[in-house]
């Protein structure tokens, strides 16, 4: 038999790692140093259930909330080290990892509101992120409220006795609006109200929103952490107080991820901080190429001082990540479109934050059955791509983006 | 395209059948055929599988030859290039070469009738006075382990080929991202893919890349007649490390030369062997070969025994201490002990395996975490 190892808590990581560096904290921080077998890397463990030694061992366990796995669904050590190791990259005291970015929030929401209560939210924002609030939540009785993106006092405006959480992305999808993270947490906090961040797109190496007194980050785990393209997974990270009713949910609803997937989480977070310095540097080389090209309108990037929110960027953020957003001059949505076809390297498809580029036009992708009202309403319009540079060879991805914008 | 572009893309084009950015894993050990005697793309898959294919296509763009081969492990890499000799053949092997290749040299092959010289790569003269008429294969590290040493490949590739000897050339220290051993005139680059190409110490792999087509399919027949090729998994797992080689091997460099410089200034250490120091005697060499980018080994001598030695390897808390290299985690190593152990006492004595030899490999994290780390190991080993 075997002795019980007691799984390291987010406390448990030495000290030394939490001063550590951001790339120190990817390849070490969250694990424990002494694995099993002694291996260096932590075992993919698929069990979907966990046994005990007797039943005595059993009753010991509930009555003394022994750190150990009981059931799948109620979380596995794959998960914990991975929850660990995002809690330690986002200077949180916790994390859930759900198995999508939709289902974390999903997570969130539905631990935390009940019907009659309110939320308010910036309108920038992934379109099913939107969905969700508007047309389901409004199913259980939640009222949703959008104000303008960075509209302050509209939200404030908006704010009452039922409101219960304000939520904002930064930056935003696809306009890469930068939110003031410290009057958001602020505004919140005055109205005694929860905060949450998606931070999908800024990534825990550009900004900790935690840091500035927001109360909840949420991450598509599928982008930027996962990094490779080949894992759905989401993420809340907050404190351990505030987590502990999303956990218990979670627990019932069973939006967990899987060993498999959890496992190549933990790996591509290794390289988490290496492969973001380069989404850095690509997605401000090719804002620069782009902003200065004859046949380009306009570029949203935070990190050009063009850019209406680039001040309170440059302030907050360590780089301005690898997405770009951008308006082909004179162009119809069919023009458009011959560009997104016509690049060699990026391929066309949804998604970001992986090592391979991506390209879309997002009134194709994601606006295509939406009225031009709505559309135009949103900030969609036909000429607008969106590309979402890897880590290849910046030259090559800006070659590539010469000769489609030639052709 | 470039390098890192390469590295991304080729082998790992979409997959046509549902459009996937990242190509499905395909675990079948058969294929259907077309008909009975009429034989499809893939039949079996120890004769070649879609998932180690592609990644057999991405190496050997990177390495620029025009055919690679996935084996289960660098050593079975290494055993199907040496499986292109036959009794009575011999060997000119490097001094500074891995312990396994040493043990499979000296303890396998001999049991083939086939003998091994042993001399100094990074001295071209030693190293082709140890030619003999039976000579068919010159094998050479492009950064020795452990010593570091630098062989010219260039001119050991043209001897061995005016013996009629073929050059196999082990780049697993410098991986196609700081050299191209083909480009200069080696005829078989081998690697232990579970280095720095996986980069993630978990995937065991080798691999041998080639630029001659005729050597390709001898060693594809042995390959597949002797089975001990890369299954999917793995290959999936190899293929997705190689994404962030060039980062990583990179950083992990930068890091490195940061360390050894640092490394060098402290009174407790003896030697520092890195190629990318001017003192060190094969720097030039590396400057041309390598492009001015020197790898992240880094093996150094402290001024103690091997008692005190052993100390500073079991005294870091970020190094882990354990075989093995060029992953994102850093590690540490007393190659006497551990990495060389296979070598003959005298053997080690005769080509500098010494007791106070460490051997590092420097991982992915942040410069100054590890430079405290071996601050304070040195300090309390040494103590």
């Amino acid at each position: 038999m075997q002795t019980q190892k007691v799984e390291p808590t987010i406390d448990d990581i030495p000290v030394p790692l939490r001063v550590a560096g951001p790339s120190t904290q990817c390849v070490h921080a969250g694990e424990a140093r002494q694995k099993m077998a002694d291996a260096i890397t932590d075992a993919i463990c698929c069990s979907s259930t966990y046994t005990f030694e007797s039943t005595k061992s059993v009753i010991d366990f509930i009555e003394q909330k022994q750190p150990r796995e009981e059931y799948g669904r109620y979380g596995s050590p794959n998960e914990k080290v991975v929850e660990r190791k995002l809690a330690a990259l986002d200077n949180g005291e916790d994390a859930i990892v759900f198995a999508s970015g939709m289902a974390a929030a999903v997570g969130l929401y539905m631990a935390k509101l009940n019907a009659g209560d309110e939320i308010v939210f910036f309108d920038q924002c992934y379109h099913r992120s939107r969905e969700f609030c508007s047309k389901h939540l409004a199913r259980f009785g939640v009222v949703t409220r959008q104000v303008p993106t960075g509209d302050f006092i509209a939200m404030e405006a908006a704010i009452n006795s039922k409101t219960k959480m304000l939520v904002s992305e930064s930056p935003t999808n696809p306009h890469l609006t930068v939110i003031d993270l410290e009057q958001f947490a602020a505004l919140g906090k005055e109205h005694k109200v929860e905060t949450m961040i998606d931070a999908t797109l800024a990534s825990p190496y550009n900004i900790r929103p935690l840091d500035y007194g927001v109360d909840y980050v949420w991450h598509s785990c599928t982008k930027y952490l996962g990094g490779h393209n080949d894992l759905l997974a989401g993420s809340i990270v907050g404190s351990k107080e505030k987590l502990e009713s999303v956990r218990n949910l979670r627990g019932i609803m069973g939006g967990i991820n899987s060993a498999h997937n959890l496992y190549l989480l933990e790996r591509g977070l290794k390289t988490f901080a290496l492969r973001m310095e380069r989404h850095n540097q690509n997605g401000q080389a090719i804002a620069d190429f782009l902003i200065k090209h004859p046949r380009i309108q306009h570029v949203y990037y935070p990190g050009l001082s063009s850019h209406p929110t680039h001040d309170v960027a440059k302030r907050s953020m360590r780089g301005f990540g690898g997405l770009i957003t951008f308006l082909v001059k004179d162009a119809d949505w069919r023009k458009t479109a011959d560009v997104v076809d016509a690049c060699r390297i990026s391929r066309i498809g949804p998604s970001l934050g992986g090592v391979e580029s991506l390209i879309e036009q997002p009134l194709v992708m994601s606006y295509f059955n939406y009225p031009p009202e709505q559309r135009a309403q949103f900030g969609i319009p036909d000429n607008m791509i969106r590309m979402a540079c890897g880590i290849e060879d910046t030259q090559d991805l800006i070659d590539d983006l010469a000769q489609a914008l030639d052709s | 395209m470039k390098f890192r572009t390469r590295s991304i893309h080729v082998g790992a084009e979409p997959d046509p059948a549902t459009g996937a950015v990242v190509p499905p894993i395909h675990t079948a050990t058969t294929f259907i055929q077309p008909g009975a005697g009429e034989w499809g793309k893939f039949d079996y898959s120890r004769s070649g599988s879609p998932t180690r294919n592609q990644v057999e296509k991405t190496i050997a763009s990177l390495e620029g030859g025009v055919g690679a081969l996935l084996y289960a492990s660098g050593m079975a890499a290494t055993h199907g290039a040496m499986m292109l000799l036959k009794a009575g053949d011999h060997v000119v092997a490097g001094s500074d070469i891995y312990g396994g290749t040493y043990r499979l040299l000296h303890k396998i092959l001999n049991r083939s009738g086939i003998d091994v010289t042993l001399a100094p790569a990074h001295d071209t003269q030693a190293f082709q006075a140890a030619f003999q008429a039976n000579t068919k294969m010159a094998w050479i590290e492009t950064i020795g382990n452990p010593l570091m040493t630098i062989p010219d490949i260039r001119a050991i590739a043209d001897y061995s080929h005016s013996r009629n000897a073929l050059l196999g050339i082990d780049n697993t220290f410098a991986t196609p991202s700081l050299v191209r051993p083909l480009e200069w005139g080696a005829d078989i680059v081998m690697h232990s893919a579970t280095k720095y190409l996986g980069g993630h110490s978990d995937c065991l792999s080798g691999a041998l890349v080639v630029g001659d087509e005729q050597l390709f399919k001898d060693l594809y027949f042995t390959q597949n007649a002797t089975g001990a090729v890369l299954g999917p998994f793995e290959s999936f797992l190899l293929g997705r490390g190689i994404k962030t080689l060039d980062l990583r091997v990179r950083e992990q460099s930068r890091t490195a030369m940061l360390i050894a410089r640092w490394l060098e200034q402290h009174p407790k250490i003896k030697r520092v062997l890195y190629p990318g120091l001017e003192e060190h005697p094969g720097h030039e060499l590396a400057k041309k070969q390598m492009a001015g980018v020197y790898g992240a080994m880094i093996t150094f001598e402290v001024d103690g025994d091997l008692e005190a030695t052993k100390r500073v390897c079991q005294a870091t808390n970020i190094f882990g201490l354990a075989v093995s290299l060029g992953a994102v985690e850093s590690l540490i190593e007393q190659p006497a002990t551990m990495s060389h152990a296979s070598y003959a006492a005298a053997d080690k004595v005769r080509f500098g395996i010494t007791d106070g030899l460490i051997r590092i490999s420097v991982g992915l994290e942040d410069p100054e975490d590890l430079q405290a780390d071996l601050m304070q190991a040195i300090d309390a080993g040494m103590a």
